[in-house]
């Protein structure tokens, strides 16, 4: 496979295209809601009408509005058509012959779709995931090329450093910076890895990026492998994402067939496999050193670090290990260039982040937003706010490891730094909106709930703090507490963040310092007073 | 007392092997070790087939997994009750997972679990005693744009009540099937 | 190997590179408690009591897989650390059934010596209770899972020292439980080798010799690592 061939694959693709277009969602979100039978149904109606050479049925991946789903978008004319049904579907073609279909149509002015910025997502909805041939029209894989015949191996580390991509799994981390220590790590072998195992309950990004444009990752990966000097690849995805699992598998086996992954790519020097590693329920394995010891085939418990993958990981090797959302920005940065990136974005955190909104909100979906939007651009006017007009209470970011931003301070800039002052974390990127109706004393108690269920049980503040910490949580919900287990629940709080091994146990106590700093009262009103309190003794006068 | 410890012992894998020989599918499971070169590390994908094929990891399977690719029976057994994807013992005929992840729980779904296992009489995590329906959780089936949702007999069912999960589940267990 | 000075509790130490603060601590003559420690084994960083406060690093450091710096700056009690102990050891009685008075360890029992040197005279966690067996199906050995704090020691020379693999941990969170083979009984494990080590590695009452009473089972850990110095260094230490 050289350039030539990449570009014929290209053309090929756009001059088979036809005049109208009808995309349809198939990933996961729409095919529960039955987009497979819509996609037959569209199919079996074009087919029927004798418009096969004038209407392409093509199935593609998020279309953003889950909650509205299944959803069809038909080009040229840009109309985005919600709640489709199978019976429904075939007056789509309508819109072909130039009609209006009695369909629900979208507005693609809301700001829901108009204050999105697709990066990461800008494939998701447009190529087909399983056919390698769409990604190749949307210019995919010219990045990797690229990369492999004009740059060097350091100049490719340079590019994402000055991009400042920062690691989208949740911490943060430079991500150029890692590049650059597993390229610098001596060894003959050394391993890319990329961590799919989204455990965070009401997270879905990655799992839409996977079912959605699974090429645009496995481009990321191998642009890694280049610039790092790894030949081995594992994807460690969790059993709960079926079809991602499914796409995955065709995509590597479809880039394979093409030599696009595999010995000398492109020509080049760079041999790289992809693997993919299934997870099997077990949250912690999202931990890197936890994640490893999975690949490893062992019980996913994690190790301490010092010494960090990027030194020491798989089999003792250094390995690189990055999200998903962080592989899928890399293709983007090295084709548009690293300054655009860093165009994007705040002054620490650059580019796009993309969030899964859910919960008590309206329009709740997949959206990407610069960094720095605010909370209230994302709830209130994309969000379109909580339903029947309830007020919202709070938002949860970052999961079982992160916090409630209250609805006062909604004006706060999304990224990294602002998100860790106010007690929360960017996390992967779940985003849950909470009304009036929502008790965060039990939504603290939730998450306690999920982090007692998940963790490993190799150190002590987490395998039995977690227990405590949510026996204190169910006695003051259930107003058998006093304000001494509140005082005691406080300091396991502290004592569980700073002594535990990893970062399940560190952030276990999040949820419920960041509901105690915003909303105390909820536990407060809830104590009951302490028995047999010494009563002041009156001094008797006169 | 020392002398009996010379007594040989019961040997408990032979057992298992011999149970093994008289089953195809334990031949399939041994052309995926085989697939993975019997590598140590492949024990998770060998026991994600072996669930896949078996339904549940029996005893005599799990000694099966642990003489084939070499490992002791402990570690192919801590390994197989660390992920609680693997399951131990038979599931129903019927299954349905309640997502409790954040989106759904803030829509109700610890609601609708409720429901189930009154309806049912089982908890979480258990099979009612005709084997007729298992009642699981998830912790989050990343479907949280269309929550409160239920998968029924790994179709996932969008926007559930406690009336229509209780209503599906009615079908199963009244039904003769 | 070159040597690195430290300061551990404001006194100069000298250790050669890739020591652990741990053993540098001890080398010095300065006294950091451990529980899942065992001399002859990997260390895991499980227990968290031998954390310390490393000048220059908000994050609490667990000494035995930490590897010494040049110029580090270590404390290893101060009130936090002591109070962040103290928490863990009262987790630790509250999470199974400890009781000393009618275990074979007593009197011989680094849960019990490290609780009584850290002052604790009472848990203010409510103990968990859970329902636990006791193994006696062993001709020699008996495990008692209420005494059990999950250390993984026997796990670790089982499979380190001897070579058997016959102890593992299954389950997860506080469910975790140590399991001989597929989960047998002991008596019944094919794999065991009746070497004893596993009972000598125990900190406390969960592993003892069958025949043993309240206060009786003392055990000699310099065993272990008398036969890891033999194999891998050929050297007999006395």
């Amino acid at each position: 496979m050289d350039l030539n061939q990449l570009l014929a694959i290209k053309e090929r693709e756009l001059a088979s295209r036809k005049p109208y277009t009808l995309r349809v969602c198939t990933a996961a979100g729409c095919l529960s809601a039955g987009s497979d039978q819509v996609k037959k149904q569209l199919e079996r109606a074009v087919a029927e009408a004798g418009l096969s050479d004038q209407v392409e049925v093509r199935c593609v991946g998020c279309l953003r509005l889950c909650c509205q789903g299944p959803l069809v978008h038909v080009d040229p004319v840009n109309e985005l058509y919600q709640k489709v049904g199978p019976e429904t579907a075939p007056a789509l073609l309508e819109r072909v012959r130039g009609g209006a279909p009695p369909l629900e149509k979208a507005d693609l002015q809301h700001p829901f779709f108009t204050r999105q910025f697709s990066i990461v997502l800008a494939n998701s909805g447009v190529v087909d995931p399983e056919r390698i041939e769409s990604y190749i029209a949307a210019d995919g894989y010219r990045a990797l090329h690229d990369a492999v015949i004009e740059m060097e191996p350091r100049e490719v580390i340079q590019a994402v450093m000055a991009s400042g991509l920062r690691g989208r799994g949740g911490a943060g981390f430079p991500t150029g910076l890692k590049w650059s220590t597993v390229a610098k790590s001596g060894g003959a072998r050394k391993y890319v890895v990329c961590n799919a195992d989204e455990g965070d309950p009401g997270a879905f990004m990655d799992r839409s990026v996977l079912e959605s444009d699974p090429h645009s990752v496995l481009e990321g990966m191998a642009i890694a492998a280049y610039a790092v000097g790894a030949e081995q690849g594992f994807i460690y995805v969790r059993a709960e994402y079926p079809l991602a699992i499914r796409r995955l598998r065709m995509a590597i086996e479809q880039a394979r067939r093409l030599g696009i992954l595999g010995s000398g790519i492109f020509g080049s020097p760079l041999n790289f496999n992809v693997e993919l590693r299934i997870g099997a329920g077990a949250f912690v394995c999202g931990e890197e050193t936890a994640l490893m010891a999975s690949i490893e085939g062992r019980r996913g418990t994690p190790r301490p670090r010092p010494p960090f993958p990027a030194e020491s990981g798989l089999w003792g090797c250094p390995t690189l290990i990055n999200n998903v959302e962080t592989f899928a920005n890399v293709p983007a940065i090295l084709r548009n260039g690293a300054e655009w990136f860093a165009s994007i974005g705040t002054e620490k955190s650059k580019g796009t982040k993309v969030f899964a909104l859910a919960g008590r909100v309206k329009n709740t979906g997949l959206i990407e937003v610069p960094m720095g939007t605010t909370l209230r651009t994302i709830v209130e006017e994309m969000g379109g706010g909580a339903p029947g007009g309830a007020r919202i209470k709070a938002v949860q970011t970052g999961g079982p490891s992160g916090g409630c931003v209250p609805a006062e301070l909604m004006d706060v800039e999304v990224d990294y730094e602002s998100l860790t002052r106010l007690g929360s974390i960017m996390g992967s990127g779940g985003m849950i909106v909470m009304d009036e109706t929502t008790d965060m004393v039990d939504v603290a108690r939730f998450f306690m709930e999920f982090c007692k269920d998940e963790s490993c049980g190799k150190c002590i503040p987490c395998r039995a703090g977690t227990v405590q910490m949510y026996g204190l949580l169910t006695k003051i919900l259930e107003g058998r507490a006093t304000a001494r287990d509140l005082a005691t629940l406080e300091e396991l709080c502290d004592m569980v963040k700073h002594t535990s091994l990893c970062g399940l146990g560190q952030t276990a106590p999040n949820p419920v310092l960041s509901t105690l700093r915003f909303f105390r009262h909820e536990y407060e009103r809830r104590l009951r007073p302490e028995r047999h309190v010494a009563s002041a003794v009156q001094p008797v006068t006169g | 007392m020392i002398a009996t410890l010379g007594v040989p012992k019961r040997k408990r894998v032979r057992e298992a092997l011999a149970h093994a020989s008289g089953d195809k599918r334990f031949k399939i499971l041994e052309a995926h070790m085989k697939k993975y070169q019997h590598r140590h590390d492949a024990l998770i994908e060998i026991l994600h087939k072996a669930q896949e094929l078996f339904g549940y990891l029996e005893d005599d399977l799990l000694f099966f997994v642990a003489h084939r690719l070499r490992l002791p029976p402990s570690r192919v057994y801590g390994v197989a009750t660390f992920y609680h994807f693997f399951r131990l013992k038979p599931k129903g005929e019927h299954t349905c997972v309640v997502c409790m992840g954040t989106a759904c729980y803030v829509k109700g779904a610890d609601k609708i679990l409720a429901a189930i296992e009154r309806f049912a009489g089982v908890r979480a995590g258990e099979t009612t005693p005709d084997g007729r329906v298992s009642v699981l959780t998830a912790r989050c089936i990343g479907a949280c744009g269309i929550a409160p949702a239920v998968v029924y007999d790994g179709n996932v069912a969008p926007h559930q009540t406690p009336d229509s999960a209780v209503a599906t589940i009615q079908t199963w267990m009244s039904h003769g099937s | 190997m070159a040597a690195l000075t430290l300061t551990i509790d404001g006194k100069p130490v000298s250790a050669p590179a890739g020591t652990t603060v741990l053993e540098a601590a001890q080398d010095a003559g300065i006294r950091i408690p451990t529980l899942c420690h065992l001399e002859g084994v990997y260390d895991v960083g499980a227990c968290r009591l031998c954390l310390v406060e490393v000048a220059g690093s908000n994050k609490l450091l667990p000494a035995c897989t930490t590897q010494i710096a040049e110029g580090m700056e270590v404390w290893t009690d101060t009130d936090r650390l002591r109070k962040y102990r103290r928490m863990t050891l009262e987790l630790l009685f509250a999470e199974r059934n400890h009781v000393c008075s009618v275990c074979v360890s007593n009197g011989n029992c680094e849960l019990q010596a490290l609780a009584w040197e850290a002052g604790m005279d009472h848990v203010r966690y409510p103990y968990q209770h859970p329902q636990l067996e006791v193994d006696q199906t062993h001709p020699l050995f008996g495990m008692d899972h209420n005494r059990c704090i999950l250390c993984t020691r026997c796990v670790r020379v089982c499979w380190h020292i001897e070579g058997a693999g016959t102890k593992n941990v299954a389950g997860r969170g506080a469910d975790c439980r140590i399991i001989t083979d597929l989960n047998q009984p002991w008596g019944e494990s094919d794999s065991c080798t009746n070497c004893g080590k596993c009972v000598m590695a125990c900190p406390t009452g969960a592993l003892y010799y069958k025949g043993v009473t309240t206060g009786e089972m003392v055990r000699d850990r310099r065993k272990l690592e008398f036969i890891v110095t033999a194999r891998e260094q050929k050297q007999w230490i006395a």
